[in-house]
């Protein structure tokens, strides 16, 4: 089943022209990889499927994009609602300066529950669908702050989980850690793949090949290649697909 | 030759330094020695306890209560008045405008701290006061209110622009984080920025209460001169920082009680606003480790 269907998309920061006439569907449950050399447009295109380009001066898209068959830029759209359905995870860990339990509270408040018990488990779910439970089911009225990096990240991806969106984009969530946290974050996508359709950006060619079921080259604002992830690196179509993988450019 | 020149210069510079110090430390010692005299006279237990204040009539009492309620009235009006527009301007300021309209604004914000104070009395007085008059029946000319209210657009300035510096200074990542969460622009403001930003918007009303208890002409012109024990806003009330105006242009002769009854007033101040100062300068260094 179509999860999320681009249809010739275009975006323009003012004159600049980012993402050139992109079209890619995406399956429910399944983990898709976007690559390619910086500047090349693909967190731009992660950001326009749960409309984080809204805010930014001069930004302009053409084009349709739909998740689960709904135009998400319809003006019928209440963006808030897009963003509840369609998670996010960041480059750097940004958890809020409060509780870790707060952190992962917080979608659910901003919501209007304020019911304790389904707070509660909803925390302990997130948390666990996170791997960060039993690390942190003692300190949950710490700051988050407190924690390490890789800790961050996860109340990140806690965070996120716990609205229960139907998919989560990653915008290389692992850049900004040590191996042995990038190596959860790896396990972590694996299995969250069974209940969430997951698109993560990554610099990392390794890290596309065993988290990604199909990746997506892109480069200079042109999606280049898009493939099944083990065809893509063994046997890739295009040329220039070739000498990024390869790591002749980029 | 180019090091003893360079040694006049650092030599000047730091002296320079010294004068300010140097300025403070003859400041604070005058303030204590003439108030130390005063005491001797005057028991301290009566100066914090005794309700009247009438060192200037034949009857005398010492009382500071009544400067330091009218002070604290003066001061509270303005706090509530500048505190939630001061506030809400930072949060329009960084969370909402367009960059463009922030970046000229701001400025113009700031032109009302350029406004001399004794502008804003005669406003306060001429203006505010008959402007309330005809909503408060009975109002006297002079009152705490108004110039409580006054007094508090004054400091507006202060408290939007500094907690406005400290919400724009804090990572766009956290915003982020909140608008990917399907937060409006108003839970990410009012969940997320104020309370990551609180220690400095703490500090701007600190420094603010600071300001309003140290300021003189707007008080003096409009609060009036009596100092009288009460929380009443309708009243005439007198802060420490009037009665320090009205000994000191008065025909009171120097090196008499009465006179010094200005040290002990002003060093009372000072203790209020040296108290202030280091909890805003103690919350700033606390506050600066976190987002670095």
């Amino acid at each position: 089943m179509k999860h999320i269907e681009a249809n010739n998309v275009n975006a323009y920061y003012g004159e600049n022209h980012v993402l050139k006439d992109i079209s890619l569907t995406m399956k429910a449950n399944t983990v898709t990889a976007f690559i390619g050399p910086s500047g090349c447009g693909k967190s731009t295109f992660l950001r326009c499927l749960n409309r984080m380009n809204d805010y930014i001066d001069g930004f302009r898209k053409e084009g349709d994009i739909f998740i689960e068959g709904n135009d998400i830029y319809d003006k019928k759209v209440r963006v808030e609602e897009l963003r509840q359905k369609v998670g996010m995870v960041f480059q750097k860990p940004n958890p809020f300066p409060k509780t870790i339990f707060e952190n992962v509270a917080y979608g659910l408040k901003i919501q209007g529950i304020k019911n304790k018990n389904i707070l509660e488990e909803a925390v302990e779910r997130s948390l666990q669908q996170a791997a960060l439970w039993n690390e942190v089911k003692d300190s949950l009225h710490k700051s988050a702050l407190s924690l390490s990096g890789g800790q961050q990240q996860r109340v990140c991806i806690a965070r996120a989980l716990a609205v229960e969106p139907s998919t989560l984009l990653m915008d290389e969530p692992a850049s900004a850690l040590d191996p042995i946290s990038t190596a959860k974050i790896e396990d972590l996508i694996a299995e969250l793949k069974d209940n969430y359709t997951i698109v993560i950006v990554t610099h990392n060619m390794q890290q596309a090949a065993r988290v990604s079921d199909k990746t997506a080259f892109f480069y200079m604002g042109n999606l280049i290649e898009y493939d099944k992830t083990k065809e893509l690196f063994t046997n890739p179509k295009n040329e220039r697909t070739e000498n990024y993988i390869t790591g002749r450019f980029g | 030759m180019k090091n003893t020149g360079e040694k006049i210069i650092e030599g000047a510079l730091a002296f320079s330094g010294l004068i300010t110090i140097l300025t403070t430390l003859g400041i604070i010692w005058v303030l204590v020695s003439e108030s130390f005299s005063f005491f001797q006279v005057v028991s301290v237990s009566d100066f914090i306890t005794d309700t009247e204040w009438t060192p200037l009539f034949t009857q005398k009492h010492y009382g500071i209560l009544p400067l330091l309620a009218g002070t604290f009235l003066t001061t509270a009006i303005a706090i509530l008045t500048a505190m939630p527009i001061g506030i809400s301007i930072a949060v329009y300021l960084s969370e909402y405008a367009p960059k463009n309209f922030r970046k000229s604004i701001k400025p113009a914000l700031e032109v009302l701290a350029a406004v001399p104070t004794v502008v804003y009395g005669f406003f306060a007085l001429t203006v505010v006061t008959p402007f309330l008059q005809s909503i408060i029946p009975g109002l006297g000319s002079f009152n705490a209110l108004s110039a409580g209210l006054v007094m508090g657009i004054m400091i507006i300035p202060m408290i939007s622009s500094l907690s406005e510096d400290a919400l724009h200074s804090l990572p766009k990542s956290l915003r982020e984080a909140s608008y990917g969460m399907g937060a409006t622009r108003f839970q990410t403001a009012f969940k997320v920025a104020v309370p990551a930003a609180s220690s400095g918007i703490i500090v701007s009303i600190i420094l603010a209460i600071a300001r309003a208890i140290g300021e003189t002409m707007i008080v003096a012109i409009a609060a009036g001169q009596q100092p009288i024990l009460t929380l009443d806003p309708r009243d005439a009330v007198e802060t420490i920082t009037a009665y320090i105006v009205q000994v000191s242009l008065g025909d009171v002769p120097h090196g008499s009680l009465a006179y010094k009854t200005i040290f002990a007033a002003g060093i009372t101040l000072f203790i209020f606003t040296f108290i202030l100062n280091n909890i805003s300068f103690w919350i700033k260094k606390k506050y600066q480790e976190k987002y670095d």
